[in-house]
């Protein structure tokens, strides 16, 4: 990456994360602890978390999120194998999932007394409990500790190398180091059982690797959890060149020797995230999950969220969710703003470029120079302009969009309003776009194409999906173009012109920057 | 515009000059006489051929509301469905206006090579331009892309398309219309330019579904009769 690139691409993120005001949280009933990786199965998103009987969790759209009872009450005698309670115990703590080929493996925490523990799985052919398909059967103990040994198997973290679709199992707690094993993706048990796993990391726990370009990530949970507001909690990361290591951290240092470079810690109303799960969805749109051990919003339970993953010099970032405020929406490609198609009126009225009205000089190019004009008062400061100044004349009805270039002006600042009860998707709601200070609300019409409405009627073509791409834009699409049945995203496709077009993970002309007015 | 590009257009529209042909169509730099009965769309899909009429004197004013007013006025006789041929003329307040065929050999035509080639005004001027497009078969959602210096609008097969306003440079697909249907055999495009002083120019290509420049298009001024 060139450095003119890093610095363009540095800017964006820094922008982009300054204009965080809140978190988002999701919604509905969210309080768990330790979820798993957020599984997509048919249409619904799926987190199973620590609890008696493996609670899971549920959402259609990835926003609203419902419990739906837990994976044991499938298994005779709604516990864990005898094997596995045999080399562990009798809880069922954080466990991970993973579809691989047409079966889903679970691999759950069967801890005993600490460090004694096991990681059991279960093997199953749907996540969904109405599926005549739905089931989930004991595959014994994977991996376990013996309560001596420097390792306390539990927190599974799964990942699929994309590379040659190795499959692989890091597990491990405070006691000892995180470890890797390889697994059979056939069965989800131990490839070469009789091999001494990895050790990869030490002084943490809730590992996971990932891996994007080469690299190889873990992401691992520093600090301690169960203590509410007081958790210290926070998702660490190394990467390197092989699957089994060494894990460096940015400075350098082995994370077998603690290192760890913070990836998201507490921030706003939460405190203390663990148990990173990636969520790919793909189309350019990178999500992590975790919970914060508090959420301050709610009474300070333990709470599910997700959350955009960014990508910066060869690095994961944690991204933000979009707050609420208002923005100025400027395309990537063409640096022009979007805004209302009306004639607009310069902030302050028509002044030269002195300052004063066009032909006075005052102050500028031009105007007097001399003792009198060290006697002039300051310039007034001019302030800005809000919608209700200018819009008398602007036409009623509904009036195209356009991109022009910024002037601060009214119709090209937008109300980004999370709109209740409408849904949303992966960590977000959908929001409403609307000139500020105004009911006029952007909308995608029946061709594809944009229009800005005269009001806001919560109509599915009025709500925006807005995610953050791994460099830290953002991509804007309806929930629903009128007639249609494809994902369109928000397109400057002229540098004074706004469409409709199908979702392009690899075009700026869908990239977008939101930005402070 | 500022001052020094305006004199620095005027430096270049007056060497421009020097090469007026006897039959008063101008020869420079970038405006030439066509020489072929057609033209294939150029390389990118820019449309290099057109036909011009000679500039018509304006305020030049260029807001949004200004445009609209200058652009709505009729100021000859079916302006918004003529088909004019190479060396037609109009009356336009009394004075005779020509149509000029001519190409351009860049991607974008300079109407301030145009007219400073004709001893015309380039400066408050409007100008009306023609195009026809045979396509060779119907393509529908293709988008008509502009770029234009000053403000312009434009019009797709009798279908006002495309307004762009307030002083501007001519960017290749500033202006781009909704999705519209390039109709197998001749299509015609139509467009009104204000320019307020300095360089003035255009471009125009057609968009593909996928935003890339359609290539496979011919510009046929003799096909008028074809597009009635």
């Amino acid at each position: 990456m060139s450095v003119i690139r890093l610095k363009r691409t540095y800017l964006l993120l820094a922008a982009a994360l300054l204009l965080i005001v809140r978190v988002w949280a999701l919604d509905g009933d969210v309080g768990l602890h330790d979820p798993s990786t957020i599984v997509r199965d048919g249409s619904r998103f799926y987190a199973y978390a620590t609890g008696g009987g493996l609670p899971m969790s549920v959402s259609d759209d990835g926003w609203t999120w419902r419990r739906s009872g837990g994976v044991m009450q499938s298994l005779p005698g709604g516990r864990p194998g005898a094997d596995v309670i045999a080399r562990g115990g009798n809880n069922t703590w954080a466990p991970d999932v993973m579809k691989v080929g047409d079966k889903y493996f679970l691999y759950y925490s069967a801890p005993g007394t600490q460090p004694k523990s096991a990681i059991g799985l279960l093997v199953g052919r749907t996540l969904d409990p109405a599926s005549p398909d739905y089931g989930w059967t004991d595959a014994g103990p994977v991996v376990w500790s013996d309560g001596v040994e420097d390792s306390n198997a539990i927190d599974p973290g799964i990942f699929r190398d994309p590379r040659n679709g190795s499959l692989w199992l890091t597990y491990g707690s405070y006691f000892g180091y995180i470890r890797l094993v390889e697994l059979d993706p056939k069965t989800g048990k131990r490839l070469y059982p009789q091999r001494t796993p990895v050790n990869v990391a030490i002084n943490s726990e809730a590992s996971i690797i990932i891996s994007r370009d080469g690299w190889y990530y873990l992401l691992v949970t520093h600090g301690s959890c169960c203590a509410g507001a007081a958790s210290s909690y926070s998702i660490r990361m190394g990467r390197a060149r092989t699957v089994t290591g060494p894990y460096l951290d940015r400075s350098g240092v082995d994370m077998l020797q603690g290192g760890g470079s913070l990836f998201v810690g507490s921030s706003g109303r939460v405190v203390g995230p663990g148990h990173f799960g990636l969520l790919d969805l793909g189309e350019g749109v990178q999500k992590f999950s975790c919970h914060f051990e508090a959420d301050l919003d709610r009474g300070g339970i333990s709470v599910l969220d997700i959350r955009p993953l960014l990508w910066h010099d060869g690095w994961p970032v944690a991204g933000e969710n979009v707050a609420p405020g208002t923005y100025r929406i400027e395309s990537v490609r063409t640096g022009t703003a979007l805004e209302l198609s009306v004639e607009g009126s310069p902030v302050g009225g028509r002044r030269g470029r002195g300052g004063g009205p066009r032909g006075a000089g005052a102050g500028g190019r031009g105007g007097e120079a001399g003792a009198g004009r060290a006697e002039a008062p300051a310039p007034a400061p001019i302030p800005a302009q809000e919608a209700a100044q200018v819009s008398a004349n602007w036409p009623a009805g509904a009036v195209d969009a356009r991109l022009s270039p910024y002037l601060l002006q009214a119709q090209q600042k937008w109300s980004v309003t999370s709109v209740a009860n409408a849904g949303g998707y992966a960590g977000s709601p959908y929001f409403r776009i609307s000139v500020a200070g105004t009911e006029r609300s952007l909308a995608a019409t029946a061709n594809g194409e944009l229009t800005v409405l005269p009001a806001f009627t919560g109509s599915p073509d009025q709500l925006w999906r807005i995610d953050q791409l791994a460099d830290g834009t953002y991509r804007l699409t309806p929930k629903a173009v009128p007639g249609g049945n494809v994902t369109m995203a928000l397109s400057a496709i002229g540098g004074s012109s706004p469409t409709l077009e199908r979702v392009d993970a690899n075009t700026d002309r869908q990239r977008w920057l939101l930005r402070t007015p | 515009m500022t001052i020094a590009r305006l004199l620095w257009s005027m430096a270049v529209g007056t060497a421009c000059t020097v090469g007026v042909a006897a039959q008063g169509v101008p020869v420079v730099p970038t405006i030439i006489r066509p020489a072929t009965a057609t033209k294939p769309a150029g390389a990118g899909g820019f449309l290099q051929r057109w036909l011009i009429l000679e500039p018509i004197a304006v305020q030049g004013q260029l807001t949004d509301s200004a445009v609209r007013t200058t652009v709505s006025r009729e100021y000859f006789s079916g302006q918004l469905s003529v088909l004019p041929k190479n060396g037609d003329t109009v009356s336009v307040d009394g004075k005779p206006l020509q149509w000029h065929a001519v190409d351009t050999t860049n991607y974008n035509v300079n109407l301030f090579h145009f007219a400073a080639g004709l001893k015309k005004p380039t400066s408050n001027v409007l100008f009306w331009i023609v195009s026809l497009v045979r396509a060779p078969q119907d393509m529908p959602d293709v988008r008509l892309a502009i770029g234009s210096n000053a403000a312009s609008v434009w019009w797709f097969n009798g279908e006002q398309v495309i307004s762009l306003f307030n002083d501007r440079q001519a960017v290749i697909d500033d202006g781009v219309s909704k999705r519209v249907l390039l109709k197998k055999g001749v299509n015609v495009i139509r467009a009104a330019i204000i320019n307020a002083g300095g360089a003035t120019d255009f471009c125009a290509r057609f968009l593909d579904s996928s935003a890339r420049p359609i290539t496979g298009l011919t510009i046929d001024l003799a096909a008028a009769t074809d597009a009635k």
